[in-house]
């Protein structure tokens, strides 16, 4: 009986993901026993060739990871898509496009004269920028397009499945694989290793009176362990993130920044978070509620840290 | 999938005049959702409902939309037609293309796109309505009505009057609140007991009342139609059935106690009457100024009651907890006044001869400290010169209550006249800022006042008032001549502000009505529904609500009291089912909790999941919008219909 | 020729003071832009954000949110909460790069047709002054 092909791929990512399927431990060995892993940049060599000569549809699943940012990432994207019978959204980036959609609050020029010629240990004097292709002796030499406006995996190719997270929880990623390899599967478009419900389903903190009175950034505070975190003033993005993860972040007295995505019926993670959050300010008057919206620092940042790419608006305006 | 029907208005020409409507019919039609499309020149006529049930019954149509005049106009005539040909009345929806279109576009075109739109939002929103019933409840035919004064005693007699049993709650030993300490009433200076008594009686003696007197409101749970009350009764150890009121008990009693319907310018004893036309007509035993029942210190009274042969004392009594069960409230637990002796300015407290108000009102009473007349309360002498202040600690929202109590104006003017009918030879003087007398005869009842000999009235501030050999120096201005002024009063009263009865908040806590601002119970909405709390089947009566007169009260109590019988008056309620419902999603996070301005959200422990009462709920989706993890929806108004809708406007 | 710009406008009316406001100026026989469509809600407190970037990430030039002014909400206080979420909505709108003419939150009661007018006009050539908004286009910008 031949064993199940599956692939993994990094895009725009910081390699957490990889080291995510490491979580599995010991397990990974009974992994490699029971499936053929055709393709793995992380972990082992490849050339686009490779993947190419590949049969349609011969990957049985690939674990795409990472956003698209450059024409590589959207290459690979396509490429696996059309080798693979199904294909994982693997991580908040691919599902939701994670921090690098942060960069959606910029554009290319911004980025490269940032990266380039602006931060005070660059000397470009003569204001070089990386060029898609250059004309060389040898031939024309290119590299990847690097895209004003990063995005989704399903924004650039059909996706079946989504495991969110930054990264995925180690337990979750072994139930996953088990799911996709000897297990039972939902039906596509299914989002797997997370709950139904809102993180505030696990996590353990006592709530009272849902109330804010100020906002205070996490750094200013020692929290109380017990209290929900927002109740203290904190804004924790738990109530309109999806569980799953354990709720490990609270555990360790720090705020859910919403790195398992939306809920089933929010159109918009972000936007659900806003008005949770204003809904609840302790203010009756003009001033007093202009005072508490004016006190939350960066809404946008706060409430789209992993989701803009994957949001109604998506990027700032040009 | 539905089966649509549309049917166009021409209303005349004030649609067709300028919106096209063949061509709406004709591109409607077209629609993959869109079973039938008809037009007509007056829907709202019997020729035009003809139309639509014949349509709906020809093409076997499951919802339908209406083109026409605004909602406001004709939805439930509309609605009515689809229930009568059969349909469930949330699949009718009404497209206004006539206020929204017709009527404020001149250009026809534009006229005409528009109202495709508004046509097409209809039909998005039909397409997804779920065919609702009404929520019934049951109907508790019996109403409880928490204060016995005024309000609560006209609201108590006209429920009971129509048939419906009344639980009435008493704080105190006797009904009769504030105006049983009222010696007249303006601007006729009738006696206020003698208008008051009875009607006390009346509640008394009716067979539809049960009076509960030291009670309390304890506990309240249920809804509209429904609710569960505990309340708390202090130990009788008085039958009040038994006692004839004769007294004895109170002559061997040896504990002396401030009166505090006297506020304290008389004495009672522990065992007492609250006033001599206290109703129940029954002494009461005041256990905390009681030299002791637990051990037994004294027992005197009940030995000379048990010797007369009455026996009607128990000095071994429980607190008693009644369970009650009615379908509305009516809360009139009135007014006390503000604590003078925050006025430092005032001297109340610390100068003898500075009296609130009420105070001086007692002392005007024939049944008061001085059986009517008017003396200092330091050397017993009769004041010749007094000075009245008005806005006493009022319309000062810096330093003390920032509203007019509406009663004060009238009281002293009252008062001013009752002192230079019993001290002729007096001379008052009344401090004020301006004359309120907005009822019926009070304006000429306050002209009267001012043209009073011996009564002058001085348009300003007191700034001081302090005690010197003897005479209370009162520091005022003349803001009319500009003058400083200085008068070396006998007595100053001052006209403190009403305030709501002490225990208000915890009331409020307990039936879950809101409280303004300064306290006083929350109307659902100022102009157009000042009977009722927002809290439904609550309704308010009297002071409680705001400051105002006993006209006004009585009023007030009368309509509380036509609206509790509104709702008494079938066995069964029906609420509007488009209410907020919450879906298994929900992770008990607590956010939609207290947004709720009815309370209607609550969190089960044992689910960890938020509930809606389907009773309380109104419908304004508030809580659907601020759920963070969409896990409420509203019926008939849900994100995905409103979702609809916004493509329908911008695609 | 070139074709003037026809702002797209979408409004949320609340049913008890909004709605009816714009009732009357209808009734009133007022006249304004026909940019705007109006939906009926319950309540101004029924608007999600959500909504709002759904309106104008599928290509509308404004949103309005009328409801009715403090104090008078027929549900107590729905409106108190949209107030709240407005103002964060605003702020987050800014960082977006949304002009603050575009989404409007106005309290206009059942008396006042003439507003209603005045705000639909005022708002339908504000924004047809600042351009369409083209939302589509900004978000598929990728190369």
């Amino acid at each position: 009986m031949t064993k199940p092909k599956i692939a993994f791929n990094w895009a725009s990512s910081c390699g957490g993901c990889e080291i995510a399927i490491f979580e599995l431990g010991a397990k990974i060995i009974d992994l490699a026993n029971k499936v053929d892993i055709v393709f793995w940049p992380a972990v082992m060599d490849y050339k686009y060739s490779d993947l190419e000569a590949m049969p349609e549809k011969g990957i049985d699943v690939s674990f795409f990871n990472g956003a698209i940012q450059n024409s590589e990432n959207e290459h690979l994207a396509q490429l696996l898509r059309a080798k693979s019978k199904l294909l994982v959204a693997f991580g908040s980036c691919a599902y939701l496009g994670g921090i690098p959609s942060l960069a959606n609050t910029s554009n290319r020029d911004q980025i490269f004269a940032n990266s380039y010629i602006e931060t005070s240990t660059t000397e470009n004097p003569e204001k070089i920028f990386p060029q898609i292709k250059v004309q060389k002796d040898e031939g024309e030499l290119t590299i990847p397009e690097f895209y004003n406006t990063v995005k989704t995996l399903d924004q650039v190719v059909d996706v079946d499945y989504y495991v969110p997270g930054c990264p995925p929880v180690g337990e979750q990623v072994s139930k996953v694989i088990s799911q996709f390899v000897g297990g039972e599967l939902p039906p596509i478009g299914a989002v797997l290793g997370a709950s139904e419900k809102s993180l505030c389903h696990e996590c353990k903190r006592v709530r009272t009176d849902k109330k804010i009175t100020k906002i205070v950034r996490s750094y200013q505070t020692i929290p109380d362990h017990q209290k929900c975190l927002l109740e203290q003033g904190i804004i924790c993005m738990g109530p309109a993130t999806r569980g799953g993860c354990g709720s490990i972040c609270l555990d360790a007295n720090m705020p859910c920044r919403g790195c398992y995505g939306p809920l089933p019926k929010a159109i918009d993670q972000g936007a659900k978070m806003l008005s949770a959050l204003s809904s609840i300010f302790d203010a009756d008057s003009e001033e007093d509620i202009q005072r508490l919206a004016d006190s939350v620092p960066d809404p946008l940042g706060t409430f789209y840290r992993f989701g803009l790419a994957h949001s109604l608006l998506r990027r700032t305006k040009q | 999938m539905k089966r649509v029907g549309l049917f166009v208005c021409h209303c005349g020409l004030n649609i067709a005049r300028t919106v096209d409507i063949k061509d709406i019919v004709e591109k409607t039609s077209k629609r993959s959702d869109i079973v039938f499309a008809a037009d007509h020149k007056y829907l709202c006529s019997e020729p035009g409902q003809a139309l639509i049930k014949d349509s709906i019954r020809q093409h076997k149509l499951d919802a339908i939309v209406v083109a026409a005049c605004s909602p406001a106009m004709h939805e439930a005539t509309f609605k009515t037609i689809a229930q009568l040909s059969g349909l469930n009345k949330y699949n009718c929806e009404i497209a206004n293309i006539r206020e929204q279109s017709s009527w404020v576009h001149d250009d026809p075109q534009k006229a005409t796109e528009k109202a495709h739109i508004i046509v097409s939002e209809a039909i998005e929103k039909v397409k997804l309505n779920e065919p609702l019933q009404p929520i019934t409840v049951p109907v508790t035919r019996k109403v409880l009505i928490i204060g016995g004064g005024i309000a609560g005693i006209r609201a108590s007699l006209d429920v009971a009057n129509a048939g419906y049993q009344v639980y009435l709650v008493e704080k105190s030993g006797s009904i009769g609140g504030r105006m049983a300490q009222l010696s007249e009433t303006f601007p006729t200076l009738d006696c206020a007991i003698c208008i008051l008594g009875p009607l006390m009686v009346e509640v008394y003696r009716h067979p539809n009342i049960k009076l509960l007197r030291l009670s309390q409101v304890e506990e309240v749970r249920g809804y509209i139609g429904n609710f569960k009350v505990k309340v708390r009764q202090e130990p009788e150890y008085v039958d009040v059935a038994k006692c004839n009121a004769c007294g004895e008990c109170a002559k061997v009693c040896p504990a002396d106690v401030p009166n505090e319907f006297d506020f304290g310018l008389t004495w009672r004893k522990a065992i007492y009457t609250p006033f001599a036309q206290a109703v129940p007509p029954a002494y009461v035993l005041d256990a905390k100024n009681c030299l002791g029942l637990l051990p037994q210190a004294c027992g005197e009274c009940k030995k000379a009651c048990d010797q007369l042969g009455t026996a009607c004392m128990n000095l071994d009594a429980w607190p008693q907890t009644h369970e009650l069960e009615v379908g509305a409230i009516i809360v009139a637990t009135g007014y006390e006044l503000y604590d003078a002796t925050k006025l430092t300015e005032y001297g109340y407290g610390t100068c003898p001869d500075v009296m609130t108000s009420i105070e001086f009102e007692r002392m005007l009473s024939a049944s008061g400290p001085t059986l009517g007349e008017i003396r200092r309360p330091s050397d017993g002498r009769v004041p010749r010169e007094i000075v009245f202040i008005q806005c006493a600690g009022q319309r000062e929202p810096e330093t003390a209550l920032p509203y007019c109590s509406k009663i004060c104006c009238m009281y002293t003017a009252r008062h001013a006249m009752m002192f230079r009918e019993k001290v002729p030879e007096g001379q008052a003087y009344v401090f004020y800022m301006d004359i309120r007398a907005g009822g019926k005869g009070y304006e000429e009842f306050v002209k009267r006042c001012q043209e009073e000999r011996g009564l002058l009235y001085l348009r300003g501030r007191v700034a001081k008032v302090y005690e010197e050999n003897g005479k209370l120096i009162v520091k005022g201005v003349d803001t009319i001549s500009g003058k400083r002024v200085q008068i070396n009063a006998d007595l100053v009263v001052l006209a403190v502000g009403m305030i709501p009865s002490a225990g208000s908040k915890e009331l409020a806590s307990t039936l879950k009505a809101s409280l303004d601002a300064n306290g006083f119970f929350s109307e659902a909405h100022p102009k157009l529904r000042p009977l009722e709390s927002p809290t439904a089947g609550i309704y308010l009566a009297g002071a409680g609500q705001a400051p105002k007169d006993i006209p006004e009260t009585v009023a007030q109590a009368s309509g509380a009291a036509a609206k509790a019988l509104d709702l008494l008056s079938s066995p069964t309620l029906e609420r509007e089912p488009t209410v907020a419902q919450v879906l298994e999603t929900c992770s008990g996070c607590g956010i939609c909790i207290p947004l709720c301005p009815y309370e209607a959200l609550t969190l089960n422990a044992n689910t960890n999941q938020a509930e809606v009462s389907e009773a309380l709920c109104e419908g304004c989706g508030t809580c659907v919008a601020s759920c963070p993890s969409s896990s409420l929806s509203l019926r008939n108004l849900t994100d995905q219909q409103i979702l609809a809708m916004i493509e329908a406007i911008v695609a | 020729m070139e074709k003037t710009f026809e702002p797209k406008i979408v409004g949320f009316l609340c049913k008890w003071c909004s709605y009816a406001g714009a009732d009357l100026a209808g009734t009133s026989r007022m006249k304004y832009p026909p940019n705007l469509n109006a939906m009926r809600v319950n309540c101004s407190g029924r608007i999600d954000p959500s909504f709002v970037l759904r309106a104008l990430a599928s290509g509308a030039d404004g949103v309005l949110i009328a409801g009715c002014h403090p104090g008078d909400c027929h549900y107590t206080n729905g409106n108190v909460k949209t107030l709240r979420r407005f103002r964060l909505l605003q702020r987050m709108l800014d960082q977006f790069g949304i002009e603050r003419e575009r989404v409007r939150l106005e309290w206009i009661s059942a008396s006042e047709g003439e507003r209603y007018a005045r705000v639909v006009r005022g708002m339908t050539e504000e924004i047809r002054s600042l351009g369409p908004l083209n939302w589509k286009t900004t978000m598929e910008v990728a190369a």
